[in-house]
């Protein structure tokens, strides 16, 4: 964590009126911008040109399974928390090729697929998503098998992280240990300060391609009363986020709670439509499939986000191993919450809170793992209560 | 390698609205290489022309609703080696299978001038009721990528890419933002099989279940999510009781808030 000190000595501050300049900047080291855009009645991430293409004014209103944009009385630019999916889809997309093959006359020829090397900026990344992303690479370059194609279009990219000044309905990333302040991984950071009379952001590099940049903007050095005023924003989100999840020795609770009966109230309502593994940020499960041409002489190898909630996932000779609705949402929870420990080191779960907002009928994490420490027969605290009856 | 002869290809229909034939013919920059690697023997929508039987591939659109197509399915299964059913009236019944909830000869006597010139069965049944069919591929109408990949796969001896899992899958690789959740609509999406590429979301609608029932659908979860939500009984009938409104699981769904 950094101190006020060592922030005192990067900080500055950029007023809201100059914040194109940071557009311009990126434009001439010629980063794509991506970052969050209304459409649909959402926030999106996508290519953005200027401020105007951002949210100014907009927050969403999150719960279980629903979602609503709202205005704010304030022009705030990242006003609002998490998007509808997260940044996932630029470093591991949805669906590519990944090989060919044709033939044409004698032996057929295989084709690799080249993975383009982007220049991104990714612009408003929360300390959540920020998590997420190093989750990612630690499954996809950081085990005996590195995935070319992610290294490839993650090798170049500009992170340029917001910390989150107030907490959507679904966050909790402090239970998580992610957020709301971002810690590390950005090469510029921002907390943006809406005042009454004042509207500016206070900016720390944290890389020097992130330095560079900032000596280009018009800024100021940030005086202790706009870091201290900064970072009470954030220690204040931090406590006064809704949801929470009691994470204390979460891999055995859940270990020797694979019968809990929570698991069989829950498939009541899952619908296992595989949108909460959709939306979050570290499922990276796909699928593969070859798709030939009808002469039989062309076929591509594509491979797409998949989810543990098909029945396809599962299916070995003879039929999918995991049938019942119910095994299939405990598989997608304990993985993320508790096998993720033992297979990457971290938990798979970064507290987002996207997969208790886009499930349609608002299952939400928080409460189910909430539900199996209640109802855990080696509760401490439950055994306690009980004896004091 | 040797040239063999062509498969044959012939496309059949029954009852149906001929929306999934055509969609073979909307297959425009496709159909030449279909036309190129099968021998179409039997397109009514597209040609007089009849070859003969056997063939290799039937394609079979619309469901039974008459004593004759009951017979005639039977001729048609004999005569083919591989028969794929197409579309929500052939995998299911199709919308026509409305008339299976209630009673025919009532409809029958009050829309006909000469109810007994109506020869008609009292349900629309799927194909699979009467034979035994090769693979089904649902939609309303077909998809036609899903139905190139079909006659792909079988041509090239592989399994097709005809997933069983939700709408929301598509849906989600797409990066729609959902209907459900972001604009409070009515989706079957979660209960519906994959196939369109999710269609409808993408126009802003919900989807309204084209594909007939995914792979293990929990369709009283999502009833009960609506019911919650202010739906009434009615509307839980009819928003299951659509194109697929004999697939098993809707109609269990619909039928039980009756
Ligand atoms: S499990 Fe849910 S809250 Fe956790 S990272 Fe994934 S989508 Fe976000
Ligand atoms: S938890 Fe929700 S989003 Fe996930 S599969 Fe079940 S119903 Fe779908
Ligand atoms: S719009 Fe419908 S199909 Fe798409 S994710 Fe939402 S519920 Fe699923």
């Amino acid at each position: 964590m950094k101190t006020s000190e060592q922030s005192l000595s990067n900080a500055v501050t950029i007023e809201r009126k100059n914040f194109d300049a940071l557009f311009a900047s990126l434009i001439k080291r010629e980063y794509q911008i991506v970052g969050p855009t209304q459409r649909d009645g959402a926030i999106i991430y996508d290519i953005v040109k200027s401020s105007n293409d951002l949210p100014e004014g907009w927050a969403e209103e999150q719960n279980a399974g629903t979602m609503r944009l709202k205005r704010r009385n304030d022009k705030a630019l990242f006003g609002f928390n998490s998007t509808v999916q997260s940044w996932k889809k630029f470093i591991h997309p949805p669906s590519q090729r990944l090989w060919q093959t044709k033939q044409s006359s004698g032996k057929p020829a295989i084709i690799p697929e080249k993975s383009k090397k982007q220049k991104l900026a990714f612009l408003g990344v929360r300390a959540c998503d920020l998590a997420a992303m190093g989750i990612l690479d630690k499954v996809f370059t950081d085990s005996p098998f590195t995935d070319t194609g992610y290294r490839i279009r993650r090798s170049d990219i500009l992170v340029i992280g917001v910390n989150c000044t107030q907490a959507g309905g679904t966050c909790f990333c402090a239970s998580m240990n992610t957020g709301p302040a971002i810690s590390s991984g950005y090469d510029i950071v921002m907390t943006e300060i809406v005042e009454k009379s004042r509207h500016y952001f206070v900016v720390e590099k944290g890389s020097k391609v992130g330095e560079e940049i900032i000596k280009e903007l018009p800024s100021a050095e940030a005086n202790v009363y706009e870091i201290e005023g900064a970072e009470e924003l954030v220690n204040k989100t931090s406590s006064a986020m809704g949801r929470k999840i009691d994470t204390t020795n979460i891999k055995e609770l859940l270990s020797r709670n694979s019968e809990n009966q929570r698991w069989q109230q829950n498939a009541q309502r899952c619908l296992t439509c595989g949108n909460c593994t959709m939306v979050c940020p570290t499922c990276f499960c796909t699928t593969i499939e070859d798709v030939t041409d009808l002469t039989g002489r062309e076929a591509n190898r594509m491979r797409k986000w998949d989810s543990c909630f098909t029945m396809d996932f599962s299916y070995i000779h003879g039929g999918s191993i995991r049938p019942s609705v119910y095994s299939r949402y405990r598989q997608w929870l304990t993985h993320k919450f508790a096998a993720w420990h033992d297979q990457f080191g971290t938990s798979g779960c970064v507290g987002c809170g996207r997969c208790i907002t886009w499930c349609p009928v608002g299952i939400d994490v928080t409460e189910e793992i909430t539900a199996i420490r209640m109802s855990d027969k080696n509760n401490p605290s439950i055994t306690l209560s009980k004896e004091n009856k | 390698m040797k040239t063999k002869a062509k498969p044959k290809l012939a496309v059949w229909k029954f009852s149906s609205c001929d929306g999934c034939q055509l969609s073979i013919l909307d297959c425009e920059d496709e159909l030449l290489a279909v036309a190129g690697a099968v021998h179409i023997a039997n397109f009514p929508e597209a040609s007089r022309a009849v070859v003969k039987g056997p063939y290799d591939i039937s394609l079979v659109e619309g469901s039974i609703t008459t004593p004759h197509d009951a017979e005639r399915i039977h001729s048609i299964r004999r005569q083919s080696k591989l028969l794929i059913s197409i579309g929500a009236c052939a995998t299911a019944g199709g919308i026509q299978a409305l008339k299976n909830f209630s009673n025919v000869k009532e409809f029958v006597s009050i829309v006909y001038a000469t109810p007994e010139y109506i020869h008609t069965l009292s349900k629309s049944t799927p194909i699979s009721d009467h034979v035994k069919i090769d693979f089904e591929l649902r939609g309303c109408p077909v998809d036609k990528y899903q139905l190139v990949e079909v006659l792909n796969a079988f041509l090239n001896g592989r399994k097709p890419n005809t997933p069983h899992y939700s709408v929301c899958i598509e849906c989600k690789r797409r990066g729609i933002v959902c209907r459900m959740v972001g604009h409070e609509q009515i989706c079957l999406g979660p209960v519906t099989q994959a196939g369109c590429n999710a269609l409808c979301p993408s126009y802003d609608r919900g989807c309204f279940g084209c594909f007939g029932p995914k792979e293990t659908p929990n369709t009283s979860s999502l009833a009960e999510f609506w019911s919650k939500k202010g739906m009434g009984k009615r509307d839980l009938i009819r928003t299951f009781r659509g194109i697929n409104a004999y697939a098993k699981e809707f109609r269990l769904e619909s039928e039980s808030h009756e």
